[in-house]
C-alpha cells in the first residue's frame, strides 16, 4: 500500500510538471500571439485608450490611497530608527528610495494585479463563457486583435504611470509627515532628497521594474481570461490564479532585476 | 457586401452553387474512442430553412461548428459554396466567415456595448461603410426584427427574445449567404418562439440566404423549414419535408415528434440491471 501511495504521488507529481511546463510553452506562444496581433490593435488608438482607462484610471484610488498610507507610515517608521542613528536628517532620501527602488513598483503591482488583473481575466472568461469570443471569431474578427492585445497593452502602460503615482503620493504624505508632523526641517529633507536620490539608476530602475510587473501582470491576466474553463467555477479559478501567479510573480521577478540593479550599481 | 474590406484571402466561394453546404462522410470526435459525428452525409440546398433536429447530446451543434470551420472532421468533407472548409487556410476561413452569419444560443451579444453598436459591430470591423450609411443599415436591420426602439439599450436590459431577436439582426447584418442558427428558440416564451421562427424565415426569403437551424423544437421547426435531419448517436437516422416527418413511421421520429419519453431514445441511461445495483449493496 505505501508502494501504491508513492508510485499515485510520484505520478500526480510527474502530471502536474508535465502540465506546468505545457502551460508555460502556451503562455510563451500566446505572448508572441499577442505581439504578432499588436500593431491593428495600436493602430485603432481607442482601443487601447479604453482599455487605459479601465485598468489605469479605474485603479487610480486604490493606488493613490494606498501610496498616502504607506508613505505616512514609512515617516514615522524611517524618522524612529534614523534618529536612534543620529540620521534623522536622511529621513527624506531614506523614503523616497524606498518608494522609488521598490515598493512604488511593488506595492502598486501587487495591487495591479488585484484590481486591474482580475478584472481583465474576469470580463474575457466571462465572454469566452457567454460564446462572445466564438461570435467575434465566427464574425471574421480575431479575438486576439479586438480583445487580448488592446487589454494587455492597456494594461502595460497604466502600470509604470500607476506606479510613478504611488511613489508621488508616497513622497508628499511622508513629507507632510516628517515635516509637519514630526518636525523634521523642510530643507534639508528636501534637500537631501534631491542631492541623493538619481534618475539614473534610482528612477530608471524603478521604471524598468514597474515596466517589466506590467508585462508579467497583464500577461497572466490576458492567458488566464482567455484558458478559463468556460463555466462560472473556471472563471472564479481563473481570476484567482490571475491575483495569486500575479503576485508571486512580481515578488519574484522583483528579486531577479534587484540582483541586476544592484549589481549594475556597484555591488559586490 | 460589396464594400468588405480587402483582407480576404484569394479564395473564390460560388455562391450560386446549388448546394450551400456539403457534408459528405464526416466523422468527427474529440478522441478516438468515441466519436461525436460517424460518418456522416448531408445537403443543405441554396435558399432552404434546413433544421438539424436531435436529442441533446446528439452531435447537432458540433455540425455547426463544422461548417463554420471552428472545428475540423477526422474524416469527411465539408464543403460551403464549393469550397472544402479543411483545405482554407486561416484568411480563406475569416474570408468564408465574412459571408456567414450565426445566431449563438443565448446570442452571445457583446455586453459592454448597445443594441446598435452590436450590430454595427460586424460592419465597423469588416467593411469601409461610412457611419452614416452603416447608421441607416443597423436602423433597417432593428427594424426588421422589431426592435428599433431599442437601439440604446445595453443586452442587460433586454428579454431574452429580444436578445434572441438583436442576435439573429447581428447575424444577418452583412446579409450573409449562409445563417447558421443554433438553439435559436431556447428558453423562450410561445409569443417569442414564434416571433423567432417567423423572422428566421422571413430573413431566409428576404435576403436570398440559406439558413441551418439546429434545434430540438419540432412544432415550431416544422412550420418554417423546408427540410429536416434528424441526428442521434452521432448518425442521420431520419430525414425528410415537414410532411413526410409528420406522416412518417419511423419509430425515432415518432418519439420526437410525439415527445414519447421511452423509445429508440432510452428513458434510462445505460446501466446495469437495478437489481444487480441492488444486490452488489447488500452483499
Amino acid at each position: 500500500m505505501p508502494a501504491d501511495a508513492l508510485g499515485r504521488g510520484v505520478r500526480r507529481l510527474g502530471a502536474g510538471t508535465i502540465n506546468a511546463v505545457v502551460r508555460i510553452g502556451y503562455a510563451a506562444r500566446f505572448f508572441v500571439a499577442i505581439l504578432t496581433h499588436s500593431p491593428q490593435s495600436i493602430l485603432r488608438v481607442g482601443l487601447t485608450t479604453r482599455e487605459i482607462y479601465f485598468a489605469g484610471v479605474l485603479s487610480l484610488v486604490i493606488i493613490l490611497l494606498s501610496g498616502l498610507f504607506v508613505g505616512m507610515v514609512l515617516a514615522l517608521q524611517g524618522f524612529d530608527v534614523l534618529e536612534k542613528y543620529g540620521a534623522g536628517d536622511s529621513l527624506g532620501v531614506f523614503v523616497a528610495l524606498s518608494l522609488v527602488r521598490e515598493l512604488g513598483p511593488v506595492v502598486a503591482g501587487l495591487l495591479f494585479a488585484s484590481r486591474a488583473g482580475s478584472a481583465i481575466t474576469a470580463e474575457i472568461g466571462l465572454m469566452k463563457t457567454t460564446d462572445q469570443l466564438a461570435a467575434m471569431e465566427m464574425m471574421a474578427v480575431d479575438p486576439l486583435s479586438r480583445i487580448v492585445a488592446p487589454r494587455f497593452w492597456g494594461g502595460v502602460i497604466s502600470m509604470p504611470l500607476l506606479a510613478a503615482l504611488f511613489s508621488v503620493v508616497g513622497v508628499f504624505f511622508e513629507n507632510i509627515v516628517g515635516v509637519r508632523l514630526i518636525g523634521a526641517d523642510s530643507g534639508t529633507f528636501w534637500g537631501n532628497m534631491r542631492a541623493g536620490v538619481g534618475f539614473w539608476p534610482d528612477i530608471t530602475n524603478g521604471i524598468i521594474k514597474s515596466c517589466v510587473f506590467g508585462v508579467a501582470v497583464c500577461l497572466i491576466a490576458v492567458f488566464e481570461g482567455y484558458t478559463a474553463k468556460p463555466t462560472a467555477e473556471g472563471v472564479a479559478t481563473a481570476t484567482t490564479r490571475t491575483v495569486v501567479i500575479g503576485s508571486l510573480a512580481i515578488l519574484a521577478l522583483d528579486f531577479v532585476l534587484t540582483v541586476f540593479m544592484f549589481r549594475g550599481m556597484g555591488a559586490k | 457586401m460589396a464594400h468588405l474590406k480587402h483582407r480576404a484571402s484569394s479564395v473564390a466561394f460560388d455562391a450560386q452553387s446549388a448546394n450551400a453546404v456539403e457534408l459528405k462522410g464526416v466523422t468527427f470526435g474529440y478522441d478516438r474512442r468515441r466519436p461525436v459525428l460517424a460518418a456522416i452525409d448531408m445537403t443543405i440546398p441554396r435558399g432552404k430553412v434546413v433544421a438539424i433536429m436531435g436529442a441533446s447530446g446528439s452531435g447537432k451543434t458540433t455540425i455547426l461548428r463544422l461548417i463554420g470551420g471552428q472545428l475540423r472532421p477526422v474524416k469527411g468533407r465539408v464543403v460551403v459554396a464549393g469550397q472544402s472548409v479543411a483545405d482554407l487556410d486561416r484568411a480563406g476561413l475569416f474570408g468564408l466567415r465574412r459571408r456567414v452569419g450565426m445566431l449563438f444560443q443565448f446570442g452571445a451579444l457583446f455586453t459592454d456595448l448597445t443594441v446598435f453598436e452590436n450590430i454595427a459591430f460586424p460592419m465597423r470591423e469588416l467593411t469601409d461603410l461610412p457611419d452614416e450609411l452603416i447608421r441607416d443599415l443597423v436602423l433597417m436591420k432593428l427594424n426588421a426584427v422589431g426592435l428599433r426602439g431599442s437601439a440604446q439599450l445595453k443586452p442587460s436590459e433586454l428579454s431574452g427574445g429580444m436578445a434572441r431577436r438583436v442576435a439573429l439582426a447581428r447575424a444577418i447584418a452583412l446579409d450573409p449567404m449562409l445563417v447558421m442558427y443554433d438553439e435559436p428558440f431556447a428558453g423562450l416564451d410561445p409569443i417569442s418562439l414564434g416571433v423567432v421562427g417567423q423572422l428566421i424565415r422571413r430573413m431566409n426569403d428576404a435576403l436570398g440566404s440559406t439558413s441551418v437551424v439546429v434545434t430540438h423544437d419540432i412544432y415550431e421547426s416544422l412550420k418554417i423549414v423546408d427540410y429536416i435531419y434528424f441526428v442521434s448517436e452521432g448518425r442521420v437516422i431520419a430525414k425528410g419535408t415537414p410532411d413526410e416527418v409528420r406522416a412518417s413511421t419511423d419509430p425515432f421520429v415518432r418519439q420526437f415528434v410525439d415527445g414519447e419519453p421511452d423509445g429508440p431514445v432510452p428513458f434510462h441511461v445505460r446501466a446495469r440491471p437495478l437489481a444487480a445495483e441492488f444486490a452488489a449493496h447488500a452483499g
